[in-house]
């Protein structure tokens, strides 16, 4: 089997301690061998490291999946089906986590997600014990509601209660639905303007992770959590908004 | 050594056919009769021989009770969630039927698994392939709806294994369908796949990019067909027939088979007439008739066309675009023929569909391609690779009766999910886990795929042990689990049964019950085999005839091997495979000199240090004793 050597991310793969390939022996060797082209073992490695990426929030999508697409041609369990079993539970390993890294880093809060928790740090949503607290008592998953949506938020339960009960009794009010609408639009255009702040951090995140600044770094972690905890909010407000304009 | 041929396979509800792809093009298989597509009915005739495909079709009417249909319905499914099935199919159930057991149908006084019915389709579709090729086939590529939850992909690998097939890949038909349309093209672009069959309805919608065909959503109903098109129109001529004739034949499965037959003859003739009549002569000599126009044809069916669009609409959201960010839309599946179906498409989509291969055939040219690509690929197939996904988010249940969804559906296969779990009181050994596949909050609303235990935990006190559970979708979308207690570092493979599948040592059980049941299929095999052994010995015999060591033999010895080589010509072109393997030992014994001067010879250029090349390394060998020894198993 030959490898065409192209400019590409496979000639700059793997991470910095390089294993020889099991099958010929070569130094070049990380999910597969660049010289002989086999798949090798899995290693427990963080996303990043698996797509040969330093630990940066800062990625060009474009070139991302690029990545994917060649790492897939690689990895891929067709590439292996008559390959020996060994072989192709590797390639099953090493393909289902390629895919897992990729569904995380192509999507700009997952990826901040993931990296916020390579840190350790857990977001109110994914905390286990809230949720299962919340289960054992049957209620709600209590979410902190952010200070400053505290009075919108109040006023826009009120309103979603009300459009809920003329639905039921099949009355209609124009005015009401109108007002929900709007706020159904200021909503969106907050979370939008989460994105761009979010963008904000990562440009912090990585300057800190560049400059290897514990205390920026943790600043920028407080920062993230703070607002992904707060995209999560307006999110599930959304989604019920949506959930009762739509039906 | 004789080429390995992966054949793909199109396992329908109505009809079936397998494919291959032959220099650089998808072609059908043909079968017995010459026709492409083998429908999807399986037979029992008064002597429990098995009947498939198009001679099968006469004994939905004739022997309603000895035939079976639409079997596709029902695998990977448990008998309490076919109730609707029953009313509508004229399935009928075992009656010694236990809790939990795999649902058997009867075909006469016997019964039979949904793997099995499909495995004797299978089956056929191996034969005719054999037959096709002169060689034996024993491996194959099957399509399953996109839809198809992990049970019914099982199923379907079962049903190959029963058939004496090693399935490399389950691939979904609309996927299969993009490859079929996509190998000439290689195109960039976003495309969606309407596949609207006979009892399944899929949406697929892909990215094509540089021949990687990545499926960004995936969406459908298992259970909406052509089939439910054929239900309305039979329960309005039952109905007409009550309030005409004053009959209820609606419990004759045979006037029901007549009926069933009219009515898709009927359906297919208003695709190109504005109206159509049909007739069915009832048992007992009286005679149905009925106009249909084209009008009232699409009024009727119009509930049923519309449920398509719930899926395409979502499939659309989950990929996050709008209609008219699709660049292509490829029609497949025989309900597409249906001109309000393409108008429907048309709109949603707001472009005019792809319709240029055949919609029955293009699923089996697509399989056909994968098949080529797993075998290694072809000039053709170069950098093709198909990226697929997981229709059904996979969970399981929580405290309180939740689902926690730990891989949503539309991730990329292979995908994994990785679960910690931990015990309850001191010492427990086991931690009960219940595995689900759906969208639903609840895991009562989902679809329960298995339930097991994780068993000889050490002893620790409550919460001290952490167990990690790896739930792995494999690229075939089906689901592998394993687990380990990372305190004791102790690895224990789960085997997930499937809440409504057949278990190893059934699948083993009806491999072998195959094989009793259907000594002919044995014997085809052995001879397809033995005469491929033959023709791979006279070959080799042709090529020792132009080594140096032919002219070392003597005349009698010439003659022998003469008069052995024309026994095993002649033995082939009859139908006694053991014979055929008789001369070929014959000429095997024959031929013995030959072969030992002919690597006499190849050790003597050896030796003379001459340099051999590969060619000449391959002419010593070769001679008739490299073929290894004919093996009789029976």
């Amino acid at each position: 089997m030959t490898i065409t050597h192209d400019n590409s991310l496979l000639t700059v793969l793997g991470d910095p301690a390089r294993d020889a390939c099991w099958s010929c022996g070569d130094q070049l060797a990380s999910h597969f061998c660049t010289h002989c082209g086999k798949v090798q073992p899995p290693k427990p490695v963080d996303y990043f490291t698996f797509f040969g990426l330093p630990q940066r929030l800062q990625i060009d999508p474009a070139k991302l999946e690029r990545a994917f697409y060649e790492l897939s041609r690689k990895l891929h369990p067709d590439v292996y089906a008559q390959a020996t079993p060994q072989e192709r539970e590797w390639s099953l390993e090493q393909s289902s986590r390629l895919n897992d890294a990729y569904r995380t880093l192509k999507d700009p809060i997952k990826r901040t997600e993931y990296a916020l928790g390579l840190a350790g740090i857990e977001l109110e949503e994914q905390s286990k014990s809230a949720t299962e607290a919340a289960r054992a008592s049957g209620g709600m998953k209590k979410q902190i509601v952010p200070p400053d949506l505290l009075e919108e938020v109040f006023e826009l339960n009120m309103q979603l209660e009300e459009l809920r009960m003329n639905k039921k009794m099949g009355e209609d009010d124009p005015a009401l639905l109108e007002e929900v609408k709007q706020k159904q639009s200021d909503l969106e255009s907050k979370q939008d303007a989460l994105s761009v702040e979010l963008q904000q951090i990562w440009k912090d995140w990585d300057q800190a992770q560049e400059a290897t600044s514990e205390a920026a770094i943790g600043c920028a972690n407080a920062k993230m959590l703070d607002l992904l905890n707060r995209r999560n909010y307006i999110r599930n407000l959304l989604r019920d908004v949506n959930e009762l304009l739509e039906a | 050594m004789p080429q390995d041929f992966i054949i793909g396979i199109d396992l329908g509800t109505t009809n079936s056919l397998a494919a291959f792809m032959q220099d650089g093009v998808p072609v059908v298989i043909p079968g017995e009769d010459g026709v492409n597509l083998v429908p999807s009915v399986v037979a029992l005739d008064e002597k429990n021989q098995t009947i498939i495909g198009n001679a099968a079709r006469k004994y939905l009417i004739d022997t309603p009770e000895r035939a079976v249909y639409s079997i596709k319905r029902l695998m990977g499914r448990g008998v309490e969630d076919i109730t609707e099935e029953l009313k509508l199919f004229p399935f009928r159930i075992a009656d010694d039927l236990e809790a939990g057991e795999v649902i058997r149908i009867k075909l006469g006084d016997r019964t039979f698994t949904p793997p099995e019915i499909s495995a004797f389709i299978l089956r056929q579709l191996k034969r005719n392939a054999e037959r096709y090729f002169g060689a034996p086939v024993t491996k194959a590529v099957i399509t399953v709806p996109a839809y198809f939850n992990d049970a019914q992909r099982q199923a379907t690998k079962d049903a190959g294994r029963i058939a004496g097939l090693d399935v490399l890949r389950l691939v979904n038909e609309p996927t299969a369908a993009s490859l079929a349309y996509g190998l000439d093209k290689k195109q960039s672009g976003t495309i969606a796949v309407y596949d609207f069959g006979g009892g399944t309805f899929d949406v697929s919608i892909l990215k094509l990019h540089d021949g990687i065909f990545e499926v960004i959503a995936t969406n459908g109903d298992t259970h909406l067909g052509g089939d439910d098109i054929d239900n309305l129109l039979i329960a309005i001529a039952i109905a007409d027939i009550r309030g005409d004739l004053g009959r209820d034949v609606s419990h004759s499965g045979e006037d029901v088979a007549r009926i069933r037959k009219a009515v898709i003859e009927a359906k297919i003739a208003l695709s190109s007439e504005p109206s159509t009549r049909f007739e069915v002569e009832l048992s007992g000599g009286q005679h149905y008739r009925r106009e249909i126009t084209r009008q009232q044809f699409e009024d009727l069916i119009a509930p049923v066309i519309q449920r398509t669009l719930v899926p395409c609409k979502q499939a659309l959201k989950d990929a996050g675009l709008k209609p008219a960010q699709i660049d292509e839309v490829v029609l497949v599946g025989g309900s597409t023929r249906i001109p309000k179906v393409r108008e429907l498409v048309e709109d949603l989509f707001q472009r005019k569909p792809h319709s240029e291969l055949n919609p029955d055939e293009v699923v089996a040219l697509g399989a056909a391609v994968q098949a080529n690509i797993l075998s290694g690929g072809s000039e053709a197939t170069r950098d093709m690779l198909l990226l697929d996904v997981t229709p059904l988010s996979l969970g399981i249940e929580v405290a309180g009766g939740v689902t926690d969804k730990i891989i949503l559906r539309n991730s990329t296969i292979p995908a994994s999910a990785t679960q910690h779990y931990t015990t309850q009181v001191d010492g427990q050994a086991n931690v009960a886990i219940h595995v689900l596949q759906g969208e639903r909050e609840l895991a009562k609303d989902c679809r329960s795929l298995a339930r097991f235990d994780l068993k000889g935990i050490p002893p620790m006190s409550a919460g001290m042990p952490r167990i990690e559970l790896r739930f792995l979708i494999d690229a075939n979308g089906i689901l592998n689990v394993s687990a380990r207690e990372q305190r004791s570092g102790k690895e224990a493979e789960i085997q997930v049964q499937p809440s409504y599948g057949l278990s190893d040592e059934q699948v083993e059980g009806m491999i072998l019950d195959s094989f009793d049941h259907a000594e002919d299929d044995f014997r085809e095999r052995q001879l397809i085999e033995a005469r491929a052994e033959a023709d791979t010995i006279l070959a080799a015999l042709d090529k020792a005839r132009m080594s140096p060591a032919w002219g070392q033999l003597t005349s009698k010895e010439i003659s022998a091997i003469a008069a052995a080589e024309a026994n095993v010509k002649d033995s082939k072109q009859r139908d006694d495979y053991k014979a055929i393997h008789e001369k070929i030992e014959a000429l095997n014994q024959a031929t013995m000199r030959l072969a030992e001067l002919m690597m006499d010879s190849a050790v003597t250029t050896a030796l003379k240090g001459k340099s051999m090349n590969d060619e000449e390394l391959g002419e010593g060998p070769t001679a008739p004793h490299a073929i290894s020894k004919a093996e009789f198993t029976d």
